[in-house]
């Protein structure tokens, strides 16, 4: 795994993946078995915490309760006997707005708060890299998006390479420009938010990262561009550049939202996968658009996402459909779900 | 008519639980403030009237009349300043000594052996283990072991650690050591509970910017656990000064070690000149209270660091 100086990096994963291990090793509290970490070419693996040029925003805080939030944010610089470590801890508090409760304590603080004052602490050290442990993990949902922007927006000003670990797939697609995604301790697939989610690689990236139809069957024909399986009677069609295997048994799928219903059966067209007919079994409001889920017979159920543009919901429960989606639209994975169904 | 007579009891019940409330408090504290009265405040003022009382002019031993003695205070300072001296030299440097053997003792229990909860059991048990024994026993069994001709002893004079005239019953050494033993588990325990919440996190992010461990300890963990520090340096200082046990030339004192406590214990069942022994008692614990009330006071405003 490679981070480059200056991006926004976000570890993503479950709970117990091994990203907050992983980012413990970086910022030098445990230490590894096997393998090497090196920060700006420099081997850092052996190297004490204290000494490493890392700081971390932890997932607790951890804000010294016997210090006022000034003498925490200074900490840092008084053992580097960095000059006038005073005056940049308040200038740090000024980038994170609480210049006014300098003199506090930080258990006088609130949630929020405290995660600001846990940032500037590590930002003022200007670490060559700043490892974030959940920091939003436990401020309520509307303190997280606008901490998230804050966030966002002291990365983009100071210029620091940080590393953010998070569960929270909206958050890590939100604020990195590089997103890894983890699981059982491996890294699944690396790149840009938008790349993963418009290709995802495997059967959990796909899943992890939003939500994803997987339709798993033999490859039966393939040309220059493209690769069709054979799924339970359907032919599914994915372009050879979007699929990771293009022989033998694989999975394809569409994202939800990418995926239309029709209340007749549409003309064949090769350009669009088809499938159905089937039941819509279940209509969820989430606002901006309705999530319906068609079960058809002998395949599984589908997700199909549409935006409430105009009638609300388009079909009533119980209708006869057919589920279209765009060629181009198709991925193919590396891998098979455990279980070849296709519910989200 | 209806309406206000309602009015009227709806403002009684509202005043009334607040009343009563008081009358349960008072009667609920009635038991404990008996029992302050009783056996904390009537032995105080007797005490401190024993300790202005005069000499009967029949000149009996042991008989006092009521009066007003300021001049048995200046008595008990001239005659046994050395002793009060003593004693507070004694505490102090026991107490410290109970400091240092007992905070990397709690450490251990307390935060290195977090994840191991029976082994944390089992070496707590053993620190409050030495109570199962009775204290007297165990400062005889320390007199034997250190006695002069005892094994010890004999060891340190063949080896030539000890000069053949010296010995160490009877020495400070001697007493200092068993005040510190006897005492230690007062320091270990209060030390152990604030150890034992400590937030390992903390120390983690002290590491993290760039405390060495040494630093870290000094800025962190010393006073975070500060609580834990002051409660047990009082548990041990306040009796160690009181103590008239240890430094008795029956257990581990000698002629040259009595402390106020065993000036207290021969002033009344010796010699019974009451009020001396009390206006001795009544310093002991106003010395005590004032120590306490200005070290209580520095510590809260971090000053002792």
């Amino acid at each position: 795994m490679h981070i480059p100086a200056g991006e926004f990096f976000a570890l993503l994963g479950p709970s117990g993946c091994g990203k907050t291990t992983t980012l413990r090793l970086v910022a030098g509290l445990d230490e590894p078995t096997s393998g090497q970490i090196l920060i700006g070419g420099k081997d850092i693996t052996y190297t004490k915490a204290y000494q490493r040029p890392v700081n971390t925003v932890f997932q607790s805080y951890a804000l010294f309760p016997h210090m006022s939030i000034l003498e925490n944010v200074a900490f840092g610089l008084k053992q580097r006997k960095v000059a006038d470590p005073l005056v940049k801890a308040a200038e740090a508090l000024e980038l994170v707005q609480l210049s006014h409760l300098a003199q506090r304590r930080p258990q006088q603080l609130s949630g929020g708060q405290q995660q600001r004052v846990a940032l500037a602490r590590a930002l003022v050290n200007r670490p060559s890299l700043l490892l974030l442990d959940e920091p939003l993990g436990a401020l309520d949902l509307k303190l997280r998006r606008e901490m998230q922007v804050e966030l966002k927006a002291i990365q983009m000003e100071v210029g620091l390479t940080f590393l953010h670990v998070t569960h929270d797939q909206e958050e890590a697609m939100d604020m990195a420009d590089i997103v890894a995604v983890m699981n059982k301790g491996r890294i699944e697939q690396m790149g840009a938010p938008e790349k993963l989610y418009d290709r995802p690689h495997t059967a959990f990236v796909s899943k992890f990262l939003g939500q994803s139809n997987l339709f798993t069957g033999e490859v039966v024909e393939q040309n220059a561009t493209s690769v069709s399986i054979d799924f339970k009677g359907h032919k599914l069609t994915v372009p050879k550049d979007r699929a990771e295997r293009h022989s033998g048994r694989i999975t394809v799928g569409v994202r939800p939202e990418k995926a239309t219903f029709h209340e007749s059966a549409p003309a064949a067209d090769s350009n669009v996968n088809l499938i159905g007919p089937g039941e819509i079994i279940d209509i969820r409001f989430t606002g901006v658009s309705n999530q319906y889920l068609i079960e058809i017979p002998n395949i599984g159920n589908v997700t199909v996402f549409a935006q409430n543009v105009g009638k609300s919901p388009v079909v009533e429960l119980g209708a006869k459909v057919w589920v279209s989606f765009k060629v181009e639209h198709t991925f193919g994975l590396s891998d098979n779900p455990d279980n070849s169904g296709s519910e989200d | 008519m209806a309406f206000a007579a309602f009015g009227h009891g709806g403002g009684g019940q509202q005043s009334s639980p607040t009343k009563s409330n008081a009358k349960v408090a008072f009667f609920l504290l009635l038991p404990g403030l008996a029992y302050l009265g009783l056996f904390f405040l009537t032995p105080l003022i007797s005490l401190v009237i024993t300790s202005l009382e005069a000499p009967d002019p029949t000149g009996d031993i042991g008989v006092y009349q009521y009066g007003f003695e300021v001049g048995n205070y200046w008595y008990a300072i001239q005659t046994f300043w050395p002793h009060i001296a003593r004693s507070f030299a004694y505490a102090f440097i026991a107490t410290i000594a109970a400091l240092v053997i007992s905070y990397p003792l709690a450490y251990f229990i307390g935060v290195r052996l977090r994840t191991r909860p029976l082994l944390q059991g089992l070496l707590l048990t053993l620190v409050i283990a030495p109570f199962f024994i009775s204290f007297l026993l165990r400062t005889f069994a320390w007199r034997q072991i250190f006695s002069s001709d005892g094994v010890v002893v004999q060891f340190m004079h063949a080896t030539g650690l000890l000069a053949q005239n010296q010995y160490i019953a009877g020495t400070d050494f001697m007493v200092i050591f068993g005040l510190t033993y006897n005492f230690i588990p007062f320091m270990t325990l209060p030390l152990f509970t604030t150890l034992e919440r400590l937030d390992i996190r903390l120390l983690e992010a002290s590491s993290d910017l760039y405390a060495s461990p040494a630093i870290t300890f000094r800025k962190v963990t010393l006073p975070i656990t500060m609580p834990g520090i002051i409660s047990g340096t009082l548990l041990t200082f306040i009796p160690i000064a009181g103590d008239f046990v240890n430094a008795s030339p029956e257990f581990l004192g000698g002629p040259k070690t009595a402390m106020i406590g065993n000036v207290v214990q021969s002033s009344f069942l010796e010699t019974q000149d009451y009020p001396t022994a009390s206006a001795l008692s009544v310093m002991l614990m106003t010395v005590i209270l004032i120590l306490v009330s200005v070290y209580v006071k520095k510590s809260g405003t971090e000053d002792l660091l």
